[in-house]
């Protein structure tokens, strides 16, 4: 079937001219470079000290659209590693066996500093051994602990701004040559605030009808620049004001979300997503949303990096360490099973979603683990339908498009069924 | 005092270890009106804690071999270790009702995310998530942890409607130091005399400590050494193994015995770390919390879930162990689909292979029932170890 052309809006161009010349910065040799995790980033702090932010999670989602990752992962398992664990760490070390090259064709230099920033996920810490053990870099860990009560408490906030006085900051003064400066990072921080009032403008627009965007497969490109490199920079707010002028003007003339193959027709459901995508086969199973007329409206994926709509989180500039510490300790894999129940449901309901369905993630424990349980008590507070399907991140072992297929087609009879029952129509039309 | 035969000891152990109902747990509370049973999983919590506060820390390390699970799977996903769906299982099914309130440690993000299922299936239940510092600076992570562990003891004195007292944490700390000792004891007798106090046996003792009060287990243990000791049997010539991984799902006791069968001694495992986490004695003079905190700071195990700020000393608690222990290699076991398990495992591996230390890695779950294998790949280890050392 051949796909219509879809053209780059501006905001995708700038994003990806952007992420290109993140690139280019990181293996051009000229600045230090530290390789740290997606989830509660210090990419203001890192900026303070002039050194380039590389995320080994956004290198292995780009060899597997890129279909690299599966020859990544079976290098690790040549190498000693279990077929059990985390695929993002086995791509990351079968990326360094494969000489380590960026997305731009250039090898990735080794990083100058490790910051293991240990939020809302285990795996990390073994991740950053492992990786230690390669590159016999510094190290510095932040240890986040975990929001078990739902509310993250004093003892928490103390012992990360501890942390990041007594061991991160200096570490990164030492690698980087470059003084602590506090009101630099101020100053960071307050862009970050900035686009992030937009970026939260953009996961609320889907609460129109039909959605303007797509929270899920659009939001993985939307959260891109807050969630990586460029969070407290200029280049961030301008892109999500530009983002924010398309979405606005998509919703003055009625559009629906996009898909890989351009606007959707018509928007026949409304889903809330709970777990990472599959990257493998990424715009495979984008299409089988879209061309079910499947939207989704809101997601859990979207709040990985951060969150910031649920509870109003922004960077507050006026306690820098204290918001980098909340910030942390606020990423939704850091949060209990009770929170991230009460905030998917919450979706459901404010976003007028038609169910849940969740994407269940082979390698990943801290989302997967407990996401059955999720499921049925979301189901019991919005009386809405919920499914499950298994996949995985980056192996393409673990993708089976028509298991994938089949489900999703029974959960789209499932909630038809269900309007037919409630005499509800269908969610463009309501 | 006289002395049951070992046989007799280890039964009694062995039904212990057997009675997924706890019966020894539920006649301790049912005894004194008002007493209180806290459950905790693997790999470490300060039970000193729990006792202090008159309660019964209960370790809960899964369903075991044959306990079916039915319901456990309609909470878990087929890639996610066993432990926790059996665990659920067991709570569903009751066997946990008399539990007062359940510890999850931070070891990974399975035991964290089966805290938050504790709290919306069991609400009435007290629930703590217990966070234990990855930050080893006594005014970093010792500050957090000692805030941690008065949460802790605030918590428990709001359950138990009393007050903890420094003085009883100071107490409780003697009394697990104790256990902790003939533990210890225990262990330097296997490595001693392998062929006296075979590991079946050994784990069956430890594991009663992790159902009976520390002071009757301390008892037992004394008991069985003091029969082991007199006890003739056979030595055989197996070869010596440290047995590590094995961390927090167990393995059958089957896989236990079928090392042992197929010609390796275990001298030494990290099977139920919490009754060796601590590596001194812990000071019963001072500021108990404090000393506690310490302990774990400055003395206390490595491990998978445990951060190792020095690349230098990566799997140096192995290299010890096979060193102190006169090992001739070791086996690694993980439980399947444990990653820091089996993340942690190439690092170590990658320091024992240059001292030219042998090693296997087996992977297992609590409920494998597959021995051959197993069997025919120590029993092919051991060989070559005196293969080697013969020539
Ligand atoms: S376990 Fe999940 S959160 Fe952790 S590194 Fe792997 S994919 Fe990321
Ligand atoms: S066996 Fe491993 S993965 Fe499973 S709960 Fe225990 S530590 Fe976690």
């Amino acid at each position: 079937m051949s796909r219509q052309e879809v053209v780059k809006s501006l905001s995708q161009v700038k994003q990806k001219e952007m992420i290109g010349r993140n690139y280019d910065r990181i293996t051009g040799g000229t600045v230090k470079v530290s390789s740290t995790f997606v989830p509660g980033n210090l990419n203001e702090l890192l900026m303070c000290f002039d050194i380039a932010n590389n995320l080994p999670e956004i290198n292995a989602i780009q060899n597997a659209m890129r279909k690299k990752s599966g020859e990544m992962i079976a290098e690790a398992e040549r190498s000693g590693h279990s077929e059990d664990v985390c695929t993002y760490v086995k791509a990351d070390i079968g990326m360094m066996a494969k000489g380590n090259i960026a997305p731009n064709g250039k090898p990735f230099p080794d990083p100058d500093v490790l910051l293991l920033s240990y939020t809302g996920c285990f795996t990390f810490m073994k991740w950053f051994e492992l990786l230690r053990e390669q590159y016999k870099c510094p190290t510095v860990m932040l240890h986040v602990p975990y929001a078990a009560d739902g509310e993250p408490t004093k003892n928490m906030r103390d012992y990360i701004v501890k942390q990041l006085k007594e061991d991160v900051i200096p570490v990164l003064e030492k690698v980087s040559g470059v003084k602590f400066d506090i009101d630099r990072l101020r100053e960071y921080l307050r862009k970050s605030a900035i686009a992030e009032n937009d970026l939260v403008w953009m996961l609320e627009s889907s609460k129109h009808k039909p959605s303007p965007v797509d929270c899920y497969f659009g939001g993985v490109y939307y959260m891109g620049p807050i969630f990586t490199a460029f969070r407290g920079t200029d280049e961030a707010i301008e892109y999500y004001k530009l983002l924010r002028a398309e979405i606005e003007e998509r919703i003055a003339q009625g559009l629906c979300a996009q898909s890989p193959d351009g606007d959707i027709p018509e928007e026949n459901y409304r889903l809330v997503v709970e777990g990472p995508p599959n990257w493998t086969s990424f715009r495979d199973f984008w299409r089988m949303f879209s061309e079910a007329g499947a939207v989704v409206v809101a997601s859990s994926y979207t709040k990985v990096g951060g969150v910031y709509d649920y509870d109003g989180f922004r960077h507050d500039p006026d306690h820098p360490l204290e918001t980098l510490a909340d910030y942390c300790l606020g990423v939704y894999t850091n949060r209990n099973l009770p929170t991230r129940v009460d905030m998917l449901a919450r979706n459901i309901v404010e976003y007028d979603a038609d169910g849940l369905l969740v994407n269940s993630i082979k390698s990943c424990n801290s989302f997967s683990a407990g996401q059955l349980v999720m499921m049925r008590e979301i189901e019991k507070i919005t009386g809405k339908p919920g499914a499950f399907i298994e996949t995985d991140l980056v192996d393409p072992r673990y993708f089976s498009a028509a298991n994938v297929k089949n489900r999703l087609e029974s959960y789209f009879q499932m909630i038809d069924q269900k309007r037919r029952a409630g005499g509800s129509a269908a969610a463009s039309g309501a | 005092m006289s002395t049951r035969p070992v046989g007799e000891i280890v039964a009694a152990c062995e039904e212990i270890f057997e009675d997924l109902s706890f019966a020894k747990a539920r006649e301790w509370k049912a005894a004194v009106p008002g007493r209180k049973v806290i459950g905790y999983m693997p790999v470490y919590v300060p039970r000193e804690i729990v006792h202090a506060a008159g309660m019964l820390p209960l370790g809960i390390l899964g369903g075991g071999a044959d306990m079916e699970v039915i319901h456990g799977d309609a909470f878990y996903q087929s890639y996610i270790c066993r432990i926790p769906r059996s665990t659920i299982e067991m709570a569903i099914n009751g066997k946990l009702d008399f539990v007062d309130g359940m510890m999850f440690p931070s070891i990974c993000d399975v035991i964290r995310n089966l805290s938050g299922i504790w709290k919306l299936l069991f609400k009435e239940k007290y629930v703590r998530y217990f966070d234990a510092p990855q930050n080893f600076r006594a005014e970093v992570g010792g500050v957090f942890y000692a805030n941690e562990m008065r949460e802790l003891r605030d918590g428990l004195a709001k359950l138990g409607g009393r007050e903890i007292t420094d003085d009883d944490i100071r107490r409780s700390i003697a009394v697990y130091n104790e256990n902790r000792r003939w533990v210890n004891r225990v262990y330097d007798f296997r490595a001693d005399f392998p062929w006296k106090a075979p590991s079946a046996e050994v784990y069956l003792l430890m594991r009663a400590g992790m159902v009976l009060p520390p002071g009757e287990h301390t008892a037992l243990m004394r008991e069985y050494l003091a029969a082991a000791e007199a006890a003739n049997r056979p030595m055989r010539d197996n070869c010596r193994v440290v047995l590590t991984g094995a961390f927090c799902e167990q393995p059958p006791l089957s896989l236990i015995k079928s090392l042992e069968m197929s010609g390796c001694y275990i001298v030494d495992d990290d099977l139920l770390l919490v009754s060796r986490w601590l590596l001194t004695d812990v000071p019963t003079e001072g500021d108990p919390i404090g000393n506690l905190s310490r302990a774990f700071l400055l003395h206390s195990a490595e491990t998978a879930a445990k951060y190792e700020p020095d690349i230098a000393r990566k799997g140096s608690y192995l290299i010890d162990s096979v060193r102190k222990r006169k090992a001739d290699g070791v086996i690694f076991a993980a439980p399947s689909f444990c990653d820091p398990a089996l993340l942690d495992k190439p690092m170590i591996i990658s320091r024992i292979e240059p001292l030219g230390i042998p090693y296997i890695h087996i992977q297992y779950a609590e409920n494998s029932s597959q021995m051959q294998p197993i069997r025919e790949q120590s029993g092919t280890f051991a060989d070559s170890i005196k293969l080697w050392s013969a020539s």
